[in-house]
Parts: C-alpha cells; structure tokens; sequence
C-alpha cells in the first residue's frame, strides 16, 4: 500500500484501511460549459491521440453522435439532441459526455477487486487495469452508465480525466484542445466560481434555469456541466436528473457483503466443530473394494 | 477579411450568413464567443439550416438558399426607412452623395445597356456624372434625384418585408428582428461584424451578395472600425496567399490583371489603368499602378526587361475571353480543346461541379499530371469504383501520372491567413517515400523546358529563355529565396535626404513606397513587400504584444498591406480625426500626424480638414454604394434566382436568373425542371472533415465515417423515410445512394405561399481513403458559375429524393 501515499491516493476499492492524509491536494474539476460547445469533437479527437486509441470506424446512423456511444476506446463522445423549447424554437443540445468523477463513486464502492478503481485526493476517479477483474460491477454500480468492458482484454475503460497528465501540472487533453473554451480545468472552486458568472450572462440571454450541474447524490462531481436548463438535465441525451448509485450496490455493500462474510465465516466454524467432533473423513475399506470393482468392469469393456 | 480574427471579439452584434463559422472554422470562432462573454455581443445566425454554429447563436433565422440579396436588398430598405443609418459616415465616406449618368437606369430585372443579342451589358451609363473639370458632381445635401442615396432607394424600395419573406421563405417577425440588430449598431460606437465563406460565394450571384452585405456595414458605417467589417472567412490556411500572389487566371500577382488581346502595346494596357482621382484631391492610390507592374516584370524578368522593350510587356499572355477559369477549363477539356493538364493541389473530381462532366473531361485528356501528397479521386478518376466512379479503366487513353508532393507540415514557406496575415511556418517532418516539393518540382520541369527551348528553338521561346531563374541551387530554389524575390529589393543605392546611403543596391526593400517605376527596384507581389526585409524575416515574428487588447498584435508576423491589421481604418475616425468610438479606438489624428496603434490606411501627415476620402484605393476615394461599372450584372445588387430555382424571380419573372451568369449552352442543357426535381439541394462541409483531405486520415472517418443527406422531418414524413434509412437522391446530372439524416434542423419555408423544403449534402466522402466510399455531393451539383468571380454554385439547385432499397456498390 505504499503507492496510497506516493499517489495521493484516498479510497482504493475492496479495501479498507485509512490512507495516508496529511498531504493537501485541492480538488480539482473540469467545467464543461455547454452553451458555448460547438460539438466540433476535438475534444475526442484529442483522447484519441493523447490516451492511443482508436475506436473502431463505424456507420452513419442517423445523427453526428461517432462514435455512437462510449467504448473502450472512446472514452469520450458527443452526444447530439434536436429539441423544440416550449416558444417552439429548435435548441441543438451537445454534451460531451464521459467519466462524471463523483466524489462518491458508484464504480469504486461496486468493485470487488482489491485496488482495481482508485480515488485520488484531487478527486479523479481512476481504473487500474491490472487489478481489474472485468466482473462488470462497476458499470452496474455508475449512475451514469460509463464504463465500458473490452470484449478482447476484458477489462473495464473509461476516461481517466488524464490523471497522467494532471500529475504533472497539465490539463487534460480535451480541455488543451478546445477551440472555444468550453471545457475548463482547475480548482473546482474556481471553476464554481466561473460557472457562476457563465450562469448570469444566460439568464440575461433568457435562460432562466440556467444553472451548474455537480449533483449531490454522488457527493458532487469532478466533471460539471455549465446547463442552459439545469432544472432538466435530463434534455441532454439523458444527463440523470437525479443520478444516484443503484441500491443493488447498497444491498451488496451495505448489507449482502456482511451478510455473505457471516456465512462464510459460518461454514468455516461448523466444518471445524464438525472436524473436532466426528473427525476427519477418512477412506474406509468397503469403499477400497467398491473402487476396485469399478476398475475392473472399466478394463473389461 | 477587412479585420482579424481576433478583433471580432470588439463586436456588438454577430452576423453569420453565408457561413458556418463555428462548424467550418472552429479555432477561430473562439473569437465570436469571446464578443458574446466579454462584451456582451449578439450572435445570429441566417442560414437554409440550423447549423453548430446556431446551436449557440442567440437568433437564428432561416432563408431559403439563393436569397440573400432579397433579405439583405430589404434590410437596406428597412435602414433607410428608419433612417437607422450613421449620417456623417455615409455621407462623407461614401459614394451616397456623387451624381450618376443620366443613362442610368433599371427596368424588369435588367439595368440600363443590355443586349439580348450579345448577352451582354455596356456599361458605359454606369458612372458618375462628370463635371467640367473632369471631377465627378455631388450633392451632400441628397437634394439631386440622381445621387446613389436617393437611387439606392429607390432600388431597395420594392424589397418590402412582405416581398422579403415571399421571396426568402423567412418569417417577417423574425426578419424584422433582425433589421433591428442591424440598425442597433448605426450607433457610431456600436459595430456589426460579418463572417461569410462559400455560403455567399458559392452562387450565381455570389459577388452581389457580398457587396449586399459591405453596403449594409457603409449604412452603419461599420466598415474600418473596430469589431466590425466584412469578414470572408477563407476555408484554406493558404488560400488567400493563392488569390495574393496572382494564381487566378486573369490575375498578376498582388491584383494587378493581366492583360487582353485588346492591349498589345503596353501603352495600351496602362491606358486604362491610369486610376486618375475623380474627385479633387483624392489619393487614388492606384495610380502607382505601373510602379507595381513594373517592378512585378523586373522581378520575373530581371535584367531582360527594359524601358526599351516596355518592361517585357511582349512576353505576358493576353487574354482573348475574360479569364480562362476553372469551369472553362473543363468545359475546354470536355470539348477537346485542352489535352494536358498539371493539376497541382486540388482535387476537381471531387471538388468541381457535374461529376460525370470532369469524369469524362478528364478522360478525354492525353496526359494528366497531379501533384499532391495524398491519392486523389482527380488521380484515380479512371478506376472502377462501381456506381460512386463508373468509369471503364479500358477505354480511357489518359496517361496519368502522379507526383507525390510534400504537405505543409514538411517544408517551410510561409501561409496567409483569412485575416492577411503572412505567416513563416517551419518544417517538422521529413516527407515519406519519394514525395518532393511543389518546388522542386516546377523548378525540375521549368529546367527542362528551357533546356528544350534552348535547344530547338520554337515559335515563342523568349518568355521562357529569358526568365529570371536566380538561385543558389537552380534545381531547388528554397523558399527564403523566394520570399526574398516576392518582397522585392532595390537596383541602385538608396540614400536619405542627408546623402546617406539607406539600402545598398540588391538590399532587401521595406515597403512597397519604395517601388519605383523606372526599373530599379524589383518585387514579386508588392502587397507582399515588408516580409523579408533587411531587418530579417518578419512573417516569422511571434510577439503577441497587443495594445490596448483589441485583437491586432501588430508585432506578430506581417499583415498586407504594409503591416496594417484593420483595412480602411481612417474611417474608424470621424471628419475631425477623432475615433467613432473612443473606447476601441484604431487611429486618431493628433493635429499633425495620424497615429494609434494599427498603421494608418492613409496619408499618415494628411489632415483631415482637407477633406480627403478615407477609401484611398478607390478613384473617388470613398467608398462604393453605387459599384460604377465593376460588376458585370449590375451597380447595385439584384435578386436573381439560382440557375436551378423551385420558384420564377418574384420580381421579374423573364429575367429569373442572373443574365450575366457564367453558363456553357452545354450545360444549360444539364438543368432541372421543378417538376422533376421539386426540393432544394445545398451543399457543405461537416466540422469533423476538411474538404476531401482529412478522409484518408483514420480519426476524422472515426468521427464522420459515412456520406449521408439530411431531410427535414416534414419531408422525411411525407416520403416515407425513416431514420438512418436509405435514399436516392438525384438531379438532371447524377443521383447518390446514401443515408437520411430525418431532422428538426431543417424545415420547410414558405415560399410565395408554397412549401419549400431543403436538403443538405455533406461533401466530404469520395473513392479513395480511410473512410468509407461515397459518392460525392458534387455528382449533383450545376455546372454554373458567379457572374464576376465564375465560382460554382454549390449553394442552390434542385433535387429529387426517394427511399432506397439499399446500399449499392
């Protein structure tokens, strides 16, 4: 466990123990700002290059969305939805969507593998693959239903918010590469902050339920959304308006896992009682010349 | 453009129209959500669809395509009516108040000097009334029927908002709305920026729809200031240096033109090219015409071009049509009269109209040479690719041959930008396999055909035999070299007034006042002088100092002309010399000199109660609200339908279209009826691709992989089209099978009463590369071209769509 401190790391899945906790790393976020989001795709052009991924070439299925929905070598897609407002004009919503990185994670609390989804102190959620099982748990356990299992490794992708990069001061790639500055990075207090003065401006343009979207069922959200309509976040290709962790992973968290533990530990008692009292099971000599038999009709054959 | 790019953030209000900025110019669009963050601009979008860049505009307004002159004619008449102009501006800055021939007039869709017989116009009345002394007359009080205000009126007044919305299918409300967003920044401090590309010059009338637009920004008086002008966003990093340095057909380098075979002498030529002020004590600058020519020839020429034999005037081509442009090209190739043809970086298979036509044009060729780094459709026309390229690969004799060429990122040289910024860019790859560049190349094959001519002679060798060829490495003259020669040096030994020698003969020059008409200096483009100077290599300069914030950056590569950043910048000021607009001020003048922080688009010591005009390239030295004879359908903007149009010209039935419209009798008979093909077809480009290029790049066809059409809800509705369906599309020329995109984002408008819906071609997928095979939008597509610039119209023309079995091969 020595990388929990060189790696400021503060939750490890299937794993308990404190971390270490004296270091201070500010959270961070990337602000996603919707409403000057050209839905040009650099942004997924730049995972592309940056993480040395290649998606596989798909078809035109009747909207820009290409990728068609997240993979494990798409870690990030456009999602494009024509909606008619209630005056009756055409409002074309893009989000980028991806890792939302909850500060409450549903992917980390559903994993079994010890140290398979890390949470580092800045806030970022991160796969490490060689620890991955590829149960599939972490993408009952999202809210937002992002990770994605490779069908040739078996292992369970997803944006890492370029954790590489951002231990070494860089911003992620997408945000690099923005064209007009839709995506932001930094603090999360300063980007609270900016998204404050971004939610002014498009009231005044008269969207009046602009808001942010960093929502507390999971704790808040390392990724947030700039929302023209932050009282339907659902509009955007079904951003949960409410998004939280599927009870399954409570039942199995909260409840299944120590009940389960109980009844392992259970067994393991009664089979020593039952050691103790009636002694191990031993071969007896009818079941020597019961073998013999069987044997023998066997070489007949 | 008139600006930069970064000076659209100064804007109040956003025009798009006629572009897709946001989806075709993503990087510099940041600037247009700067405006809308920083100062609190509007953005509004006017286009046939509800693009990327509307999804974040604050207004979007629909038009049908092809009818921009009618909405823009009619937001003139809305300005005018309203008076919501800037008084001073247009009264003093433009032609508004000059006197035109009595002659002049306009009647049924055609102006005064037509002639059906020859298809043609005299445009002898379209001018001034001259006085006495040879100045054109004026009146600043409009008093006089015939000053251009009082006829501009008079044309603009039938485009009622009525007339507007039944010709452009746009709804009067949101029309208006409009109009009063163009009228807000009549205010002298207030500016209204356009941003347009190929959605107003893909026309018949592309010119006039610009010109449209630029007297809009006069009436506002939003031309020269800060945050406004009219801004052509170019859709290729370079393709503004190609228009600069002359690769037009009927173009020298710098805008100097070529001359016809109705000019065999020199003297002939500078006869009509004297730009002799037309009214008392303009600067008419281009009356240093024959400095530029000349040193242009000495440049090219060198020490074989004397005052003796008129600066080699002899050896230039003169032109016996207006131009040999692109589409008489192929029509020349089609009909056997061109058989060779080096195409160098441009792909016309995919990216020049009627498909089937340059198909068989270049069949019909005996050799075709291209130079490109990538394998082009153009070079592999002659390949069976089943429907998307049909062609028998056994009976095309064409002998094809293809020379891989370097791209940009593996040579330096320099590229222009939209904003006329020249800028050094540094090689960062060798380039694979045996690609050479685009200049050793030409230099190999120049060499060869001077040896030939050398050797045996010919009808006409000396243009060639005594071409300047300078090099240090005649095989491979490097592109400082180059640029050297295109910025120009002098012959003698300049000195100062103290006697002091400045620049010593074969010294690099620093600006084109330098040029001199006697044959002692040379430049190769004399916008383009102040690039490589004596101090070093300017366009390679990276100081992105930037006074006072206002998007210039003069110290950052080199702007033409002359470094200036905002073209016409003298009338940012008013008639005393003090800014419009104090709080973006460009230059001022400070009782003696014109100073600020952008060079002075003037005499930089001319005071401005001398009254001269802020337009200094202009004879009459302000600008054209009235274009005089330099249009050749007409002084002021006209509607004229497309060539292909769902509806006759509301206005003027007989005359529907743009007489004057560049049509081949070939062709014409290649057009489409409505009742054949009853919808509107558009062409575009997808953010997610440039052009033809970027397909055989793999993430950009992960991120566009397949051609498809977008349809409107309504119409998808009405055919029994599905999403993501399969469909036929077709015209009197072609017909593609692709995907439907059924959309909100294009709905159906009413035209005149009637229903007119729209389609949407993507253009980007052809035969060759990474993403899968397509047809190309440009299999539709007429073979027409603008009556000034003979750019195809791929904005406007009819179609036909049906739901498909499916996909063929």
């Amino acid at each position: 466990m020595t990388d929990l401190q060189s790696l400021d790391i503060t939750r490890r899945s299937a794993t308990t123990g404190t971390p270490p906790d004296i270091r201070h790393q500010p959270a961070v976020a990337k602000l996603i700002d919707v409403s000057r989001c050209i839905g040009c795709k650099a942004c997924q052009s730049a995972c592309m290059e940056w993480n040395d991924l290649r998606p596989e070439m798909e078809t035109f299925e009747g909207s820009y969305d290409n990728p068609s929905d997240l993979n494990p070598a798409a870690w990030t897609v456009m999602r494009f939805t024509e909606w008619e407002n209630e005056a009756g004009n055409l409002e074309w919503l893009i989000r980028k969507d991806g890792c939302m990185h909850c500060s409450d994670p549903g992917c980390l609390k559903a994993c079994p593998s010890p140290g398979a989804i890390v949470q580092y102190a800045n806030g970022i959620v991160d796969f490490i693959s060689e620890n991955c099982i590829g149960c599939g748990y972490c993408v009952k356990g999202c809210p937002f239903n992002i990770p994605r299992i490779s069908q040739e490794d078996h292992r369970a992708y997803k944006c890492t918010l370029c954790s590489d990069r951002v231990s070494v001061g860089l911003e992620p790639a997408c945000v690099k590469t923005c064209p007009t500055g839709a995506i932001l990075f930094g603090a999360k207090e300063d980007m609270t902050a900016w998204a404050q003065e971004r939610i002014v401006d498009l009231k005044e343009r008269g969207f009046a339920n602009a808001g942010l979207y960093d929502p507390p069922e999971v704790g808040g959200t390392h990724v947030m959304y700039v929302l023209h309509h932050a009282d339907r976040p659902s509009l955007y290709a079904g951003l949960p308006d409410k998004p939280r962790i599927d009870p399954l992973v409570w039942l199995w968290k909260g409840m299944f896992k120590p009940i389960a533990l109980a009844g392992l530990g259970f067994a393991a008692i009664a089979g020593f009682v039952h050691w103790v009292v009636a002694g191990p099971n031993e071969v007896q000599p009818e079941d020597e010349v019961h073998g013999r038999e069987i044997l023998d009709h066997k070489d007949e054959k | 453009m008139t600006n930069t790019w970064q000076d659209i953030k100064n804007a109040d209000v956003v025009l798009v129209m006629g572009g897709n900025a946001a989806e075709a110019h993503p990087c510099g669009f940041k600037w247009v959500i700067e405006a809308k963050i920083h100062n609190h601009a509007k953005l509004v979008v006017v286009d046939p669809r509800f693009t990327r860049t509307a999804s974040v505009a604050d207004y979007y307004v629909p038009i049908r395509p092809g009818t921009d002159i009618a909405f823009l004619s009619g937001a003139m008449r809305y300005l005018l009516e309203k008076d919501a102009i800037q008084h001073d501006y247009v009264r003093t800055y433009t032609n508004a108040a000059l006197i035109v021939k009595e002659g002049f007039g306009f009647d049924e869709g055609l102006f005064s000097g037509y002639s059906a017989e020859k298809k043609d116009y005299d445009r002898s009345s379209w001018d001034y009334e001259l006085g006495d002394d040879g100045f054109a007359k004026a009146d600043p009080s409009f008093q006089h029927p015939r000053c251009v205000l009082n006829l501009l009126k008079q044309h603009v007044s039938r485009y009622t908002p009525e007339v507007v919305e039944r010709i452009c299918g746009t709804p009067r409300d949101k029309f208006l709305m409009v109009c009063d967003l163009f009228a807000s920044t009549a205010a002298p401090d207030k500016a209204l920026t356009s941003l347009f590309a190929l959605g107003w010059t893909q026309h018949s009338v592309g010119s006039q729809n610009i010109r449209s637009m630029a007297m809009v920004q006069l009436l506002l008086g939003n031309i020269g200031v800060a945050g406004g002008g009219m801004n052509a966003l170019r859709g290729h990093s370079n393709i503004q240096g190609l228009t600069d340095v002359g690769l037009l057909s009927n173009a020298m380098p710098g805008y100097l033109t070529l001359p016809k075979d109705s000019e065999p002498r020199f003297a002939d030529y500078m006869k009509t090219r004297q730009f002799k002020p037309l009214r008392a004590g303009e600067v008419s600058y281009w009356q240093n015409y024959r400095k530029f020519f000349v040193s242009l020839q000495k440049s090219v020429y060198g020490a074989a071009a004397t005052a003796d034999n008129d600066w080699a005037y002899d050896w230039l081509p003169k032109l016996d049509v207006p131009n040999y442009d692109i589409l008489r090209a192929f029509e020349m190739m089609n009909s056997g009269q061109i058989n060779g043809y080096i195409c160098q970086g441009f792909n016309p298979l995919q990216a020049f109209p009627n498909k089937q036509k340059i198909r068989t044009a270049l069949g019909k060729l005996k050799w075709l040479a291209v130079m490109d780094p990538l394998e082009t459709e153009t070079a592999c026309f002659w390949q069976n690719h089943g429907a998307k390229n049909p062609s028998d690969p056994s009976k095309i004799q064409t002998e094809v041959f293809m020379l891989p060429t370097t791209s940009f990122a593996e040579e330096d040289g320099s590229l222009t930008n939209s904003a006329r910024w020249v800028q050094w860019h540094w090689k960062a790859a060798d380039a694979p396999g045996e690609a050479r560049s685009d200049i050793a190349i030409m230099a190999g094959l120049f060499r060869r055909i001077q040896a030939m001519y050398r050797k045996d002679g010919g009808a006409f060798p000396d243009p060639i035999l005594n071409l300047s060829w300078d090099y240090l490495d005649d095989a491979h003259p490097t592109p400082e070299e180059l640029a050297k020669e295109i910025n120009g040096r002098t012959l003698t030994d300049w000195k100062d007034a103290a006697g002091a020698t400045v620049l010593k003969a074969g010294q690099l020059l620093d600006g084109f006042a330098q040029l001199r008409d006697d044959g002692t200096t040379t430049s190769g483009c004399w916008i383009y002088t102040g690039v490589w100077t004596e101090r070093g290599n300017i366009m390679g300069r990276r100081d992105a100092f930037d006074p006072r914030d206002q998007g210039l950056a003069p110290n950052w590569a080199f702007a033409w002309p002359a470094n200036r950043r905002v073209l016409y910048n003298r009338a940012s000021a008013d008639l005393e010399g003090k800014p419009w607009n104090p709080n973006k001020p460009l230059i001022a003048w400070n009782g003696t000199k014109w100073e600020g922080i952008d060079v002075p688009d003037f005499v930089p010591t001319s005071d401005p109660k001398a009254g001269v005009g802020p337009f200094i390239m202009q004879a009459e030295g302000v600008a054209r609200l009235f274009a005089r004879d330099q249009m050749r359908e007409g002084p002021f903007p006209e509607h004229y339908e497309p060539l292909e149009s769902p509806v006759l010209n509301l206005l003027h039935p007989t005359v529907s279209s743009n007489p004057m419209a560049r049509v081949f009798d070939f062709d014409r008979a290649q057009f489409g009826k409505v009742a054949d093909f009853p919808y509107v077809g558009t062409t575009y480009r997808l953010t997610e691709h440039f052009h033809y290029w970027t397909k055989h790049g793999l993430m950009n066809a992960i991120l566009q992989p397949e051609e498809f059409a977008e349809v409107g809800e309504a119409l998808a509705k009405e055919k029994g089209i599905g999403q993501g369906d399969w469909i036929k599309l077709s015209s009197k020329r072609g017909e593609v099978i692709c995907k439907a995109y059924v959309t909100k984002r294009l709905k159906p408008m009413m035209v005149d009463g009637k229903p007119c819906h729209v389609i949407g071609l993507p253009l980007h997928w052809g035969f060759t590369g990474a993403a899968l095979k397509g047809f190309g939008a440009n299999t539709l597509t007429p073979f027409v071209g603008d009556a000034n610039t003979e750019t195809p119209e791929f904005k406007a023309f009819l179609v036909n769509v049906e739901k498909a079995p499916g996909p063929v091969a």
